[in-house]
């Protein structure tokens, strides 16, 4: 039970950060412009893909630095090119394209690396255990991915908190007229806040990758449990983001890991209702529904506390 | 204040106008009822009976979207849980040999979609844009999971199927030849098209509009815009679910692909395709959207691909639609002005043209090299042929793509530059007169 309760921890808890990594990004971005970047997660599969190929030609560490880097750099010129046109119609244009290019993003990935996963490893300098509890090893990536989640939590609370650049990006979030009449480029600091918002991730996507599977549906298997962390969270809030993460991540690994069904719990139902379709629900375990978990926490705080766990506003 | 009430009443309709209205439903009625006489293959009354369907689901979709300004990424719920419905009332009633013949089975479809979107709609309608949004794909993403492990319901990967001339008959018609079923289609789209225009036209209807653009208003005026979501959800499920019933009826199977978010996105790229402002622009987008998918599919294979290029390029460039474009446009056709247009849209035409077959010859070629490697480098494409392998293509490629790009930039700013003139001529003209 106590080896139960570690080891799920410990994969919540990485999980969780993994998708505070994406979530932050897509929450600075929401506060910036607006708008929820309906294709974040294909960025994040983005930086997969492109750390998949760059570390088949370089070896994995200049991908990890690459990989990134190029997918922001598509990320800026989405926000030059096409958002900042559509600004003009309204937010549901601007959630229309960023929801067209997501369809569009996953058809090219499909159409270059194909439908089936990619043979994406991790780097033989971390393929090892790094420490063993109760008889089960903990690969040292694992500790890899936790640390560097850690690292650029730490790092965008920093920047955003306490230097310049995090104040006027702060301050563009709230007056963005009064910022550009300081004299600073407020476009372009809207450009490079997505950028930077995409290239976080793809770093996501490019250490998750080796660890979780690397194929073409990767993001829209993720997507939505990434627009539930932000709901959950509160709209527009960092460490509400960061609680509903890894209330997720937690919640889902443990969900895994149980394996009781009502029926175990109450004992089977009758013979005359054990045909009919109830039998479903009375058989179905946690386990089971471990996939489902983050929708039914959407649904209950959508009931209880439709503000969001940390969020302010009500739209 | 009847006084008041009189001034502010538009004037009654004209007799011309009325007959106008009327004419119009009635020549679709008999549109409808010709069409098959005119194209009488099999394929075509599939695709109609396709384009009926995909029709009633965008307009359902569209009292979301383009009158209540709600952004749904969850709209096949509806459609989904409508067909399963209807798939187990065929089933139930083919047991049973109850008298229920299978024209009624739609509007089971119908109540299952909106009993569900009354369950759901409370929680979900609180809220309106993009948090709105997300809901409606959160939820859409637990019922479609709920589908796969709830299995004697919804019957897991395989689906369930049901025969559907094994019900009740009236007329003699078994509903098994697929003529029947595009009748029984067609009548059903006629009268859902009807009660969602008549839905448009009532004091719901313009609160519903009302609620989309300014909802702080509509509280002030002493509506709750909750509510008048909350019941343009209802609507919509209903309608949704009858869409999805129809479907069931046609394939005589409901499986999760139907709860999905590929049948949500469809119906979201229909209705925007064709142009959300309007009642017609649904319909639009649904025949458009459905020929565009059949003809593509057949033309090439990653036609998905340039369906969503498609999209991003209406989105990004026409965010009225089809209908938007044709709508722009009538200013000039009252004026008689259409004509001083044409020489500039050949113009901006050619050079689009060679750049979207510049795109078209890139993306094929490189789907030579990734998807079937070691097939022959010699492949058609939209009726052409050309050899991925030569070198010729990639600087044909390149050159229309470039060459195409900059001459159409210049094209199309020179459209708008006469545009402007000329619109401003047409209504000079009008006013004048």
């Amino acid at each position: 039970m106590l080896e139960l309760i570690v080891i799920s921890t410990l994969n919540g808890v990485l999980y969780g950060m993994l998708l505070f990594l994406m979530a932050s990004g897509l929450t600075v971005i929401f506060s910036m412009l607006g708008v929820l970047n309906f294709a974040h997660a294909s960025f994040y599969m983005l930086g997969a893909f492109f750390g998949y190929q760059i570390s088949r030609w370089t070896g994995f560490w200049p991908a990890l630095l690459i990989a990134p880097l190029l997918a922001g750099a598509i990320g800026a010129a989405v926000e030059r090119f096409g958002l900042r046109r559509v600004h003009r119609n309204g937010h549901v244009a601007e959630l229309l394209f960023t929801f067209g290019l997501a369809f569009a993003i996953e058809e090219v990935v499909s159409i270059i690396w194909g439908k089936v996963p990619v043979d994406y490893r991790t780097p033989a300098l971390l393929d090892f255990p790094a420490f063993t509890i109760f008889s089960t090893n903990y690969p040292a990536y694992k500790m890899f991915m936790l640390a560097v989640s850690v690292v650029i939590f730490i790092g965008l609370l920093v920047v955003l908190k306490k230097t310049r650049i995090g104040l006027i990006v702060q301050a563009a979030l709230t007056h963005p007229h009064m910022v550009a009449h300081l004299g600073h480029n407020v476009e372009r600091i809207f450009m490079l806040v997505f950028g930077v918002g995409t290239a976080l991730a793809a770093v996501a996507g490019v250490i998750a990758g080796p660890s979780l599977v690397t194929q073409s549906n990767m993001a829209s298997l993720l997507g939505p449990i990434l627009f539930v962390v932000v709901v959950v969270g509160g709209l527009g809030s960092l460490p509400g983001a960061f609680i509903a993460s890894l209330l997720i991540g937690l919640l889902q690994t443990f969900a895994v890991s149980i394996n009781a069904s009502p029926a175990t719990l109450f004992g089977p139902l009758g013979p005359d209702l054990a045909a009919s379709w109830l039998n479903d629900i009375w058989n179905v375990t946690i386990a089971q529904i471990a996939p489902i978990m983050p929708y039914l926490l959407l649904v209950l705080i959508l009931i209880f506390r439709p503000m969001g766990l940390l969020g302010t506003r009500e739209t | 204040m009847t006084d008041l009430a009189s001034s502010v009443a538009p004037p009654r309709p004209t007799l011309s106008d009325r007959a106008k209205f009327y004419g119009l439903w009635i020549a679709t009625a008999l549109v409808l009822l010709l069409l098959p006489k005119l194209f009488a293959s099999g394929g075509s009354l599939t695709t109609f009976s396709l384009v009926g369907i995909s029709i009633i689901f965008a307009l359902s979709y569209n009292i979301l979207l383009g009158q209540t300004g709600m952004l749904s990424f969850g709209h096949a719920v509806y459609y989904g849980l409508g067909g399963f419905l209807a798939i187990h009332t065929i089933n139930i009633l083919g047991f049973n040999k109850w008298p229920i013949p299978l024209p009624f089975v739609p509007l089971i479809g119908g109540f299952a979609g909106l009993f569900f979107a009354a369950l759901i709609g409370w929680v979900m309608t609180q809220r309106s844009g993009t948090a709105f949004a997300m809901i409606s794909l959160g939820l859409a993403e637990l019922v479609a999971s709920s589908a796969l492990i709830l299995r004697s319901f919804f019957g897991g990967e395989a689906g369930i199927s049901a025969n559907r001339t094994k019900l009740f008959k009236v007329f003699g018609l078994s509903f098994g030849p697929q003529i029947q079923i595009y009748y029984l289609v067609a009548a059903w789209t006629l009268i859902a098209i009807i009660a969602m225009y008549a839905l448009t036209r009532t004091p719901l209807g313009r609160m519903c509009n009302a609620v989309r653009d300014n909802p702080e208003r509509v509280q002030f005026v002493g509506y709750d815009p909750h509510v008048v979501r909350y019941l343009a959800f209802c609507f919509s499920g209903f309608f949704a679910g009858i869409a999805g019933a129809l479907a069931a009826i046609n394939f005589e199977i409901a499986n999760s692909a139907y709860l999905g978010a590929v049948q949500s996105g469809t119906v979201l790229f229909a209705a925007y395709i064709g142009g959300i402002g309007f009642f017609i622009g649904p319909i639009v987008g649904a025949i458009f959207v459905t020929v565009l998918s059949l003809v593509l599919s057949d033309l090439t294979q990653v036609w998905q691909l340039y369906f969503g290029l498609f999209f991003i390029i209406v989105v990004l460039f026409a965010p009225g639609g089809i209908t938007g474009i044709m709508m722009m446009h009538r200013p000039l056709l009252r004026a008689g002005m259409l004509t001083r247009m044409l020489p500039s849209y050949v113009m901006a035409a050619l050079p689009t043209l060679a750049l979207c077959l510049g795109l078209m010859l890139m993306i094929e070629t490189t789907v030579h090299y990734t998807v079937n490697p070691h097939e022959d480098p010699n492949r058609v494409a939209f009726g052409i042929p050309f050899n991925a392998a030569s070198p010729l293509t990639w600087v044909a490629s390149a050159v229309l793509i470039i060459g195409g790009f900059i001459l159409a930039k210049m094209a199309w700013s020179r459209v708008a530059q006469t545009w402007d003139t000329t619109l401003t001529a047409a209504r000079a003209k009008v006013h004048a007169l």
